[in-house]
């Protein structure tokens, strides 16, 4: 049997009559890192807590580091790090004294926590920031604190529950490239987010969520090309004349879905695909308000599975 | 009434506590009020002073007696033991509701090795510490009014620490289930507000109408003015020994229950 960091078997979570995990199976290994990915209340956030001990499991088998979390909570909680999705650091406190405080709770030395606090805030781009109280520090500023805070135990294995939620472009990329360090370091990281760039971004494998089941799971690169192509061709055609304008290019055509009014064509040959109907519009009369041609993503797949986009509901 | 067998069995489990981290949870509230206790004391601190004089100093003027002592003699002491009670119920009820639910500082503390058991222990040292801290700091006040008579008076923080310790857990009971800020208001106004006026801190509770003079028996407030009074009059009696065996059965009693419910409310 592989050296699994967390795996989990028909993993079931309910909160009353609610079945927010339907019997979800996964193992990540060690050094990667694993994304959940899905739109809110696809059940992601349950995973994740179950994993970091916070809420119970209701039925199933999870075990973190090879041990039953339910039974060694203590001992899985002291090897691992934790960003939620909120920010729930000491507001009261300074920068500094947010780490020295969480180094406590690990039970970790004065002198160790010191020097570990002060490598964080070199890391984490804070150093000029430590002595700041943190209730006076921007969203971004809180949020690379908080994945900070979540490092000072050097912890094997990395939860990040929706890191970049509600920070500005600037700051998420700021946030990815310290993940991306870490991660070349080999901390194990598995990661929930909406969001396909980041998952795309830093994810080697992950699993797509959607109303408390796994739909899919792969590779970012993989899924794309697996399911929808390459390229996908994004045409603003009348309903009606949809049929007839892609009649005789089926060959080319992997997927296609309906995105509001637009028609969303998937494929591998995208420059080919956008002549063909271009030259179909001029014959048949049709005119076509919009297009677009742009690698295929992640949320193609999303939508390509459930028929529905991420970031709704 | 499923809710309160369940509740009733989950208090006879054993906790999940561990000392050392709960020190430490003491020790984060602690570096907090290391910040704030200037603006802090003040205000838990001037009330009782006020109070002092209005009625000590003021009413006490027109009362002449009360059960043999002037009548200032008798409030301060009982006085040591309200301020510390509202020490206690403010940091536990806004304080602990605001760390645990809009600061969610108790999350941040279970994704250690720290558990749910710890985080509430933890806050009822703090709650113990402050209102021991607090009324030591008026009966400061008390002692330079030249209102302490008998060196019994040093032994003042242990009822002191038995009573806010009790209040710790009643108000952290009461914060596991507030909906909001404004349902404590409902909290000082059914249960500390009476007790203060009446379990004997303002006239003995015997002045109380035969039918209701039972009740101040059933609060921590009445039992830890009924030892502090004595110590610091220096009127000490063996009776005093079943006010505090009360604070203790009271105690052991209560204390598994905020911790089952603080768990219950924020882990689903």
């Amino acid at each position: 049997m592989r050296d699994y960091i967390i795996s989990a078997g028909d993993l079931v979570k309910r909160f009353g009559d609610f079945e927010a995990v339907k019997g979800v199976s996964f193992a990540v290994s060690r050094g990667e890192c694993f994304g959940l990915l899905g739109p809110n209340g696809a059940g992601k956030t349950s995973i994740v807590k179950m994993i970091y001990g916070f809420s119970p499991v209701t039925s199933g088998k999870l075990e973190v580091f090879g041990e039953d979390i339910m039974a060694r909570a203590r001992n899985i909680k002291a090897r691992i790090g934790v960003v939620s999705q909120e920010d729930n650091l000491d507001p009261e406190l300074s920068v500094r004294e947010n780490l020295l405080v969480y180094a406590g709770y690990f039970r970790m030395k004065k002198d160790l926590a010191q020097k570990r606090a002060d490598e964080i805030l070199a890391f984490m781009d804070l150093r000029d920031k430590s002595g700041e109280v943190v209730e006076h520090l921007s969203g971004g500023l809180k949020r690379r604190l908080t994945i900070g805070r979540a490092l000072i135990n050097r912890p094997e294995l990395l939860i990040l529950d929706e890191p970049t939620t509600g920070l500005d472009p600037y700051a998420r990329h700021l946030v990815w490239q310290r993940l991306r360090k870490l991660k070349e370091s080999g901390t194990t990281m598995l990661l929930t987010t909406h969001y396909l760039e980041e998952a795309s971004q830093l994810c080697d494998r992950l699993i797509i969520i959607h109303h408390g089941k796994i739909l899919e799971e792969g590779t970012p690169r993989g899924l794309i090309e697996g399911y929808v192509g390459n390229e996908a061709l994004e045409l603003g055609v009348d309903p009606l004349h949809r049929d007839l304008l892609t009649e005789g290019c089926e060959d080319l055509i992997r997927a296609r879905q309906t995105l509001g009014d637009d028609l969303v064509l998937f494929t591998d040959r995208g420059r080919e695909l956008a002549e063909r109907i271009s030259e179909r519009a001029v014959s048949l009369d049709v005119s076509i308000n919009y297009r677009r041609l742009r690698p295929a993503n992640l949320e193609d797949v999303f939508l390509h599975l459930t028929g529905e986009t991420l970031e709704k509901n | 009434m499923p809710g309160i067998n369940k509740l009733l069995k989950e208090i006879t489990t054993v906790p999940d506590l561990s000392w050392p981290l709960i020190l430490k949870v003491f020790y984060r509230n602690l570096q907090v009020f290391r910040k704030t206790w200037k603006a802090n004391i003040m205000f838990n601190f001037v009330e009782p002073v006020l109070y002092l004089w209005a009625l000590g100093f003021g009413l006490g003027v027109y009362v002449n007696q009360v059960g043999g002592l002037p009548y200032i003699d008798f409030l301060a002491p009982a006085l040591i033991a309200s301020s510390a009670m509202f020490a206690t119920t403010y940091e536990m009820t806004y304080g602990s509701f605001t760390r645990m639910g809009h600061q969610k500082v108790f999350h941040g503390m279970v994704a250690t090795p720290v558990s749910m058991d710890d985080v509430v222990m933890g806050e009822i040292l703090y709650g113990t510490f402050k209102g021991v801290l607090y009324g030591i700091v008026f009966f400061v006040v008390v002692a330079l009014s030249g209102l302490v008579k008998s060196p019994w008076a040093l032994l003042v923080p242990v009822p002191l620490a038995l009573m806010v310790m009790a209040f710790s857990i009643l108000s952290l009971i009461w914060t596991s289930i507030a909906p909001n800020y404004d349902s404590f208001g409902y909290f000082f106004t059914l249960f500390i507000s009476p007790m203060f006026l009446f379990a004997g801190v303002f006239f003995p509770v015997d002045n109380l109408p035969a039918g209701i003079r039972f009740l101040p028996w059933f609060t921590p407030l009445y039992h830890a003015v009924e030892v502090i009074r004595p110590l610091v009059l220096g009127k000490v009696a063996w009776s005093n020994l079943s006010n505090l065996a009360w604070l203790v059965v009271f105690i052991v009693l209560t204390i598994r229950i905020p911790l089952v419910m603080v768990k219950k409310r924020l882990i689903q």
